[in-house]
């Protein structure tokens, strides 16, 4: 693959991945936030992809395969039936409004860029200095695990976070051994799944998702 | 040798399975204490086998067993007998527990083992989530609202936590490839063969450490475990309290080797100080003003914690021995008293302090145990944490920490009156009533075998270590403890 067409492309899938995140932390309706989870999936794919032909890493297809199935099929695929199963499609009263929370992600990547520095340093190249784009989408799933209310926010803002780390992961050294990604892929589909199950338990006991809910427990 | 690795991983997965597919009664009745013993008979055949032959190894390189790993695989093996026996309710108790419950403390166990056993960082890791995985049922399967809002605390705060650890590692292996070795495996890792740029190397292990100290317990990211260990059933309870939280300090531990031959020891023992102290300091606010008996506990957790945090910040071989035998000592006395907290609250019907008095006059049969229990916990002599405690300040103390000593004496002395204080208004004191109902019969309770053999083994840990001398040194000697 030549230079020219591999930065272009890394270009445009992390940009893909930034823009969703930020989307997500915009709109308040959670349909659209997994519809743009779905979006991420497919441009981890497609970075996994890009990454796998210019290293001339075959191995690499089949995680891209992996990422494509998991991350744009059926992670949002088992968060909608969440939505559909407890009725919430909206987040109505987060924390922090739209506008102050995209300052706080403006702010968030620009800290994503500086903390990110060592990484590039060490091993220049186009790969790396994408860098930066995979932490602010893990410090963005973290801001949207921080400000939001409802229980399918939380589930939505982990992936975010872990869509952030493995964006690093391919970036920095093409994925981590291939062993170690399918353990913690299925590790992190099965905490999806307790966290799904979780859920419907917390609608049908309190007959509502919203965690402020959760206050029984407390010194 | 090699064959006891995968026996111990592959024979809890077979039980697990058979639980599931066949819920027989007296199946799921044993099953968590026969693989409980699986687990120990491997921890104790390794221990043998590495003391004779040294490292074994097996998958390639990804399964390696050291000192360190059968040792801890040893005591993962004792305390879990402890929970799981003391916690095997009798045929005349009603219903056994549900194949699923069985089958996920199997599984538990297993990916206990498996973090123990793994030479490869992210296998560890893998391993670590999976604990979180297995547990997140078992901590919420007692129902309603309580237990569903410590689960979801745990889950999210558990995953979220090893999450950034899993970023530590993930840019640890980009500064190996970077270095030309791309390596996940400790070994390589901590023989200083490999020189990493020290700014990555730096940011990555202390995340690693950030986020496998969430599932440690430390402070501040403790806040999910007072209410999930509160709320799960007395033997996964002891169980979490007695070894998972050492298994994730394990991984601290691990990490903590690899930073000093990278980096030198600043990193981390700057790390776990503040962390050790924080906890302390916690600990010692929260217990003084607790008012629920198994939350008390379950700070009490925190506590020891950031003592272990403390011996791996000092280093050197006391202090390092002294943590080893210290998560030994805590793990059987934690998992016995949760145990007995769990029958207290199944007698008494409520898990406050103020609703139990006078334990000992009313009860005996459950007042002797708690007090014995907790006058281990306490760090009293003849009880080996009074030995393990002090072994721990008086090597920080050598390693130049003396004013970090002293304010760890200081709340150790706060957390130790508030035990006191606790115990003694639950525990002593006359009959003023008579009880409120007919004393439960023997045969209800279970078995007091496990909990006296546990705080025997407690007892006698600080006068008759001998048999353990040498395999503690040799841990220590993994553990880098001679530099």
């Amino acid at each position: 693959m030549p230079e020219a067409l591999f930065s272009e492309l890394l270009a445009a899938t992390t940009g893909l991945l930034l823009l969703s995140a930020t989307l997500q932390v915009w709109r308040r309706s959670l349909t659209a936030s997994i519809r743009l989870l779905a979006v991420q999936g497919v441009a981890l794919a497609g970075l996994v992809a890009a990454i796998g032909l210019h290293d001339h890493e075959l191995e690499l297809l089949p995680v891209a395969l992996l990422v494509l199935v998991l991350k744009a099929a059926t992670m949002p695929w088992v968060l909608s039936r969440v939505s559909r199963a407890t009725g919430a499609t909206r987040e109505e009263t987060p924390r922090m409004n739209p506008t102050s929370a995209l300052m706080v992600v403006a702010l968030l990547t620009t800290l994503a860029y500086v903390v990110s520095q060592p990484v590039v340093a060490v091993n220049p190249g186009p790969a790396s200095r994408a860098v930066p784009i995979g932490v602010a989408l893990a410090l963005i799933g973290f801001l949207v695990l921080l400000t939001r209310r409802r229980a399918l926010s939380q589930l939505i803002g982990f992936v975010v976070l872990d869509n952030g780390i493995a964006a690093v992961a391919f970036l920095t050294a093409g994925g981590v051994p291939l062993v170690v990604e399918l353990g913690a892929s299925l590790d992190v589909l099965l905490i999806v799944l307790i966290l799904r199950v979780l859920t419907s338990r917390m609608q049908l006991a309190f007959g509502d998702t919203d965690l402020d809910d959760l206050t029984e427990l407390r010194d | 040798m090699a064959a006891l690795i995968w026996i111990s991983l592959a024979l809890p997965m077979l039980v697990a399975a058979a639980a599931l597919w066949r819920p027989r009664a007296e199946w799921t009745r044993y099953s968590q204490t026969g693989t409980a013993v699986i687990e120990l008979v491997c921890g104790v055949g390794l221990v043998l086998a590495v003391r004779s032959g040294g490292p074994v190894v097996t998958a390639g390189g990804l399964l390696r067993v050291d000192a360190l790993s059968a040792y801890l695989l040893t005591v993962v093996g004792a305390v879990a007998v402890t929970a799981t026996w003391g916690g095997l309710r009798p045929r005349s108790a009603g219903r056994p527990p549900n194949g699923r419950y069985s089958a996920l403390i199997c599984l538990f166990l297993a990916a206990m083992c498996l973090a123990l056993l793994a030479d490869n960082l992210g296998i560890l890791w893998v391993a670590i989530e999976g604990t979180t995985i297995a547990t997140a049922f078992l901590v919420g399967s007692r129902g309603g609202r309580r237990a569903l809002e410590a689960a979801w605390k745990y889950v999210v705060l558990g995953s979220v936590g090893v999450a950034i650890a899993f970023l530590g590692l993930v840019l640890l292996y980009a500064a190996t490839e970077a270095a030309g070795h791309p390596t996940l495996s400790w070994l390589a890792l901590s023989d200083g063969s490999i020189t990493l740029d020290p700014g990555l190397a730096r940011t990555a292990l202390a995340l690693a450490v950030l986020g496998f100290a969430t599932k440690a317990g430390l402070a501040p990211m403790h806040s999910w475990l007072p209410d999930a260990h509160s709320q799960a059933p007395a033997p996964v309870s002891g169980l979490m309290s007695g070894v998972l939280l050492s298994v994730a300090f394990y991984a601290i531990l691990r990490m903590r080797t690899i930073s000093d031959a990278l980096l030198g020891p600043g990193l981390m023992r700057g790390l776990l100080l503040a962390g050790g102290l924080l906890s302390l300091a916690v600990a010692a606010a929260l217990i003084l003003r607790q008012r629920d008996y198994k939350r008390m506990l379950a700070y009490s957790s925190i506590e020891h914690m950031g003592l272990l945090a403390l011996g791996a910040a000092a280093g050197g071989p006391l202090a390092l021995a002294a943590v080893l035998l210290h998560i030994l000592g805590h793990g059987l006395t934690k998992a016995s008293m949760f145990v007995v907290a769990g029958r207290v609250l199944s007698v008494e019907g409520s898990s406050k302090i103020a609703d139990v008095h006078s334990l000992l006059a009313r009860r005996p049969r459950l007042g002797v145990p708690f007090l014995a229990g907790m006058v281990a916990l306490l760090g009293l002599p003849p009880f080996g944490l009074f030995f393990t405690e002090l072994g721990i300040i008086v090597g920080g103390w050598q390693r130049g920490l003396g004013w970090p000593m002293g304010v760890a004496l200081v709340l150790l002395l706060v957390v130790f009156a508030g035990l006191a204080q606790h115990t003694a208004s639950m525990t002593l004191g006359e009959e003023l009533e008579a009880p409120a109902g007919p004393a439960p019969a023997k045969s209800v309770q279970g078995s007091n075998v496990p909990i006296a053999l546990a705080l025997a083994i407690t007892a006698v840990l600080g006068f008759a270590a001998w048999p353990l001398a040498h395999l503690l040194a040799d841990a220590v000697a993994v553990l880098g403890g001679a530099r």
